[in-house]
């Protein structure tokens, strides 16, 4: 069984609320925040929600990483486009305005993590995590942002090559991983196509001939988003495993 | 996955939306990806929608790979039994 963090309430108990905070461009962004109970020192957690937007799923999430001891907050990152929209339709204005531009997902992030670091229970540490589109937007703040942990959930478009016709603003992230500055865990599908086994073997081969801190493990027979509890793609074994694994590295590297 | 795979077009036509009202739509999007409520990994989606409404302006489908295609199939086969002078 995983150590929790000294910032774990024995009872579990939490808050959890929306606030604003200061983002990209020192614009005002909504945020989902969840605490443990009591003043524990501890780190704190940026959760960066997949493409279909800043949903149910994702704000059970922040809860579980309060519940593990975290300070932990989760920007919305179409607050400028769908203020006060429902997940489902802001994430349908974003994707039809191309999605979120890498820059200002970086502000949002940067903001984010400041918020954590000001709190009176912060030990100074932070980690981001983030599923589906979100994982190659924490490789990317990991790049950007002196960060403590930072893990990546089947992130497509880290490496491979983006399709010529692509709509939405992507790039992969060749040229910015030298710069990555965090130690990184890698959760993938063996059966995803996006990212694919080659592709993650290509990341993996990178980071290595770089000398960055990081560990893979890919779940045979989990495809794309097994962590997502309201999917049909959620693999119960590879969600656990998964758990445990966030747990043990984020408690290695934000605990204390 | 999230394909990131979107296809945007104008259209010209009404739809139902929230509340039961109808409104115009002005917009279509068209992409291959997770779905919000369908019961399928992965789901042909297809928002109608009126930007100048406001985010909440949208009429969603989500359909499976097979129902989409038969959704193009049935429409194709209604066009096509049009009289061509009633089409404009």
């Amino acid at each position: 069984m995983t150590q929790l963090p000294t910032g774990a309430s024995a009872s579990g108990s939490l808050t959890a609320t929306t606030i604003t905070i200061q983002g990209h461009g020192g614009d005002e962004i909504e945020a989902y925040v969840a605490m443990p109970e009591g003043d524990a020192r501890r780190g704190g957690v940026v959760v960066i929600h997949h493409l279909p937007g800043y949903d149910r799923p994702t704000k059970e999430i922040v809860r579980r990483f309060a519940e593990l001891g975290y300070d932990a907050i989760c920007p919305n990152l179409y607050s400028r486009e769908a203020p006060g929209a429902s997940p489902d339709d802001a994430a349908a204005v974003a994707r039809a305005n191309g999605g979120v531009p890498d820059e200002r997902l970086v502000g949002d992030v940067s903001g984010a993590v400041d918020y954590l670091r000001a709190l009176p229970t912060s030990n100074g540490r932070a980690g981001v995590i983030g599923y589906c589109s979100g994982g190659r937007q924490t490789v990317l703040s990991a790049c950007h942002i002196d960060v403590d942990a930072a893990v990546d959930c089947y992130g497509a478009f880290v490496t491979g090559t983006i399709p010529p016709d692509l709509p939405l603003k992507v790039t992969t992230l060749h040229d910015q991983l030298p710069e990555l500055r965090a130690p990184l865990l890698g959760l993938f599908g063996a059966e995803d196509s996006h990212p694919s086994p080659e592709q993650v073997a290509e990341l993996e081969r990178i980071l290595t001939d770089l000398g960055k801190d990081f560990a893979f493990h890919s779940y045979d027979g989990a495809g794309h988003a097994f962590f997502a509890v309201n999917r049909p793609s959620y693999n119960v074994v590879a969600a656990n495993d998964g758990w445990e694994r966030i747990e043990s590295f984020f408690a290695r590297h934000l605990g204390g | 996955m999230c394909t990131y795979l979107t296809v945007k077009d104008d259209v010209e036509g009404s739809a139902k939306g929230p509340g039961g009202s109808w409104f115009r739509v002005s917009d279509v999007t068209v992409y291959y990806d997770h779905p919000v409520h369908a019961m399928a990994e992965h789901t042909l989606n297809i928002d109608f929608s009126a930007p100048a409404g406001g985010p909440g302006a949208r009429v969603a489908l989500e359909l499976t790979a097979e129902s989409a295609r038969a959704l193009v199939a049935a429409v194709q086969r209604a066009l096509d039994a049009v009289p061509q002078e009633m089409l404009s």
